[in-house]
């Protein structure tokens, strides 16, 4: 039982970032605008929180820093997404391309702006944040061991975003309007909807939640940051997709991947997995494998958002 | 009909280089303003400045842009995005070190075997977002994302369980023998000091060879009709599941045998056993972005690129990194993306002159509801 509740609590931290990550391009891509440069978003998003806790450590510690990170991180990803809406939105260029252009910088900037500030790329940073045992909660049977050791704010706060991220996209008014300009968004410019602010706030909602991803996913698992989040962007895209664009099995996905994730990093310590003898690397496969058969066996009726990728032309209508 | 050259993309390109220069020399200047003019010298002109070994650097440098630019651009010529260029090259660097280090028995063939090993195996790899997107309709995008870190694990999970291949000391592919390397050509005699081998003749053999299929071959023109419209080539008799398949094959070829080459140039370039996925790939977008896809355009560019690679090198000299190659390429492409734009920009200032369309046919109607006679018009073609 024990070993359960381990790997359930090394799932969380893997599958957090993926999710928050991923309900971020979900924004994106239902709002019409492909957005393959959640890694990038969330490199620098982390880069640039990191980099707070780093020049605060001493003088700040606990969650009140790890909160003020959170912001910081929204915020550059917020930032940093602009220049794809710019691109994708004002000025209808290929957003693959713009993307990927994002992909290469965010690194780089990384790296150059780290070596400028402190000599060399890592960025170290204390990690006060973990919580041993929430108060009362940690008591509940069974769930109070899986949810509530060990774990981090940003767990938590992962599944506020993806209840609010439901509500705003199925029950508001913004969500349909939204949903509308990736479905057909010469029909929403008709109805009177502005498609460029609609796609602006999905750009934008993917920037401040990648953005934030990135910090969530170095914190719990490093204690420093290396100007990357192994591919983590790229695997969000894939929960994206295995998710079919849909918050509930965006969930499904994100927990799936987490665990596969997991039972990478820990199988060896797992009796019955040990036994069995696979590598590391084929759980490390296992999600991408599944997400391109996903795609073959769903690309009949897929569920994408139909005008996702194309630039919104009012001419085409 | 008199075809005229086209200058448009090639001026966006230059607008594009241009721009990633100034926003790079402007970020020198925040970082470390004394030291910003001599630094961005250097990149510019850092490669020249040492010589014959400079120049080989930048010509060692350029194979594997030149290659996977092709490849990149080759895929963009049948409307397909060939983002799995990593995956691709890493498949051939993996064909070419198994070859290199387990078969002597082949003698001088070695090297030419291992480099075809690495072209088989990388357009396997390739192929398989092609038949993905022509007989199941999936983005080709998505799925060389997914080839590429399956491609990434799977390489390091075989070159790990083999001893034959797998240097435990340094955690990376064994040393390839001498004898399977590919020969230097009396290269590194003439640029002393520098890296450069036969690879960067194979590199431009493919885009010669490249550029024919795709300008003088039926092959190559039912290529680009399916890039310009899928239906209207099916229309006209082209089997386009055919073409996209056999695009993506040949894209991923390419990129496998740039793997090959880079793996078997005795440079002490090695398969890192590391969860990072070559950049080489993601490379080729950029160099085939700026060679607007033309085969002759890919060798100008990816020298262009590997150029500036080479002269960051010198910038450890100055207290900058050499990522500042990586931020300026980076821009250098989105810039690129806008290539539209700049191309309408560009339209429109040659046709100023001109009246915009909508206002020749408001004339037109205007005319026609006040009864002058239609021909009386002069009407101006494009």
């Amino acid at each position: 039982m024990q070993l359960l509740y381990f790997l359930i609590q090394q799932t969380l931290l893997f599958m957090i970032p993926l999710l928050i990550t991923a309900l971020g391009g979900m924004f994106s891509e239902r709002s019409g605008v492909v957005n393959i440069a959640l890694e990038g978003i969330m490199v620098m998003g982390a880069f640039t929180s990191i980099l707070f806790l780093n020049f605060t450590q001493g003088f700040m510690s606990g969650n009140l820093q790890l909160l003020i990170a959170i912001v910081i991180a929204m915020v550059t990803g917020i930032v940093f997404s602009l220049f794809h809406a710019i691109a994708a939105v004002n000025l209808k260029a290929d957003q693959t391309i713009s993307g990927t252009a994002l992909n290469m910088f965010a690194p780089a900037f990384a790296i150059f702006i780290a070596r400028i500030i402190q000599g060399v790329q890592q960025i170290n940073f204390n990690n006060t944040f973990r919580i041993v045992e929430v108060p009362i909660l940690s008591k509940i049977p069974v769930i109070g061991d899986m949810l509530f050791k060990n774990s981090y704010i940003t767990t938590y706060i992962g599944f506020l975003i993806l209840i609010i991220a439901t509500i705003v996209l199925y029950k508001t008014k913004f969500g349909l309007r939204l949903r509308a300009c990736g479905e057909n968004p010469q029909a929403a410019n008709a109805a009177g909807i502005s498609v460029e602010k609609m796609q602006y706030a999905g750009v934008i909602l993917s920037g401040a939640l990648a953005g934030l991803g990135g910090l969530v996913f170095v914190v719990p698992t490093s204690t420093n940051f290396n100007a990357t989040v192994s591919g983590y962007g790229f695997l969000a895209v894939a929960v994206l997709i295995f998710g079919q664009w849909k918050p509930k099995y965006i969930l499904l996905a994100a927990f799936f991947f987490g665990f596969m994730k997991a039972l990478s990093n820990s199988y060896a310590s797992i009796p019955f997995l040990f036994e069995l003898n696979i590598q590391s690397y084929i759980y490390k496969m296992v999600p991408y494998v599944a997400t391109i058969l996903v795609l073959i066996f769903t690309s009949k009726h897929s569920s994408a958002p139909k005008a996702s990728g194309i630039p919104f032309d009012p001419m085409q209508r | 009909m008199k075809k005229s050259f086209d200058f448009a993309p090639f001026i966006s390109s230059l607008v594009a280089i241009i721009c990633g220069l100034v926003i790079g020399f402007i970020i020198l200047l925040v970082a470390n303003t004394k030291e910003a003019v001599p630094g961005f010298v250097t990149i510019l002109t850092g490669s020249v400045a040492h010589g014959m070994k400079g120049i080989g650097q930048v010509l060692y440098y350029a194979t594997p842009l030149i290659l996977c630019g092709l490849s990149v651009g080759f895929a963009f010529k049948t409307g397909l995005f060939n983002i799995g260029g990593s995956g691709q090259f890493l498949m051939g660097s993996f064909g070419g070190v198994l070859i290199g280090l387990t078969c002597k028995s082949l003698g001088p063939m070695q090297w030419v075997v291992a480099l075809l090993f690495a072209t088989l195996l990388g357009a396997l790899w390739g192929a398989i977002p092609g038949i993905l997107k022509a007989y199941f309709n999936v983005n080709e995008v998505i799925t060389c994302i997914m080839l590429n870190y399956i491609a990434l694990f799977w390489v390091n999970m075989t070159v790990k369980g083999n001893t034959a291949l797998f240097n435990t000391l340094r955690n990376e592919s064994k040393d390839i023998p001498a004898a399977a390397t590919i020969p230097k050509l009396d290269f590194d005699k003439f640029f002393a000091g520098s890296s450069v081998n036969s690879g960067i003749v194979i590199a431009i053999i493919a885009a010669i060879v490249l550029y024919i299929v795709l300008e003088k071959t039926t092959f190559g023109y039912e290529l680009k009709a399916c890039g310009f419209n899928k239906v209207a080539s099916k229309y006209a008799g082209i089997n386009e599941n055919r073409s996209i398949v056999l695009s993506m094959l040949i894209a991923g070829a390419i990129c496998g045998l740039a793997g090959g080459i880079m793996l078997l140039s005795g440079t002490g370039r090695h398969i890192e056993v590391k969860d990072v996925i070559p950049n080489e790939g993601f490379n080729g977008i950029s160099v085939a972005l700026l060679g607007i896809s033309n085969p002759i355009g890919i060798i100008f560019s990816g020298l262009f690129i590997a150029y500036l690679t080479a002269g960051g090198f010198y910038l450890q000299l100055f207290h900058f990194s050499k990522e500042i190659i990586d931020i300026i390429i980076a821009i250098i492409i989105y810039f690129s993306a806008f290539a539209l734009i700049i191309k309408m920009m560009l339209t429109k200032f040659a046709n100023r002159n001109q009246k915009p369309e909508y206002e020749v046919i408001k004339e037109q109607k205007a005319r026609k509801d006040a009864g002058i006679a239609f021909k009386d018009l002069k009407v101006k073609e494009e």
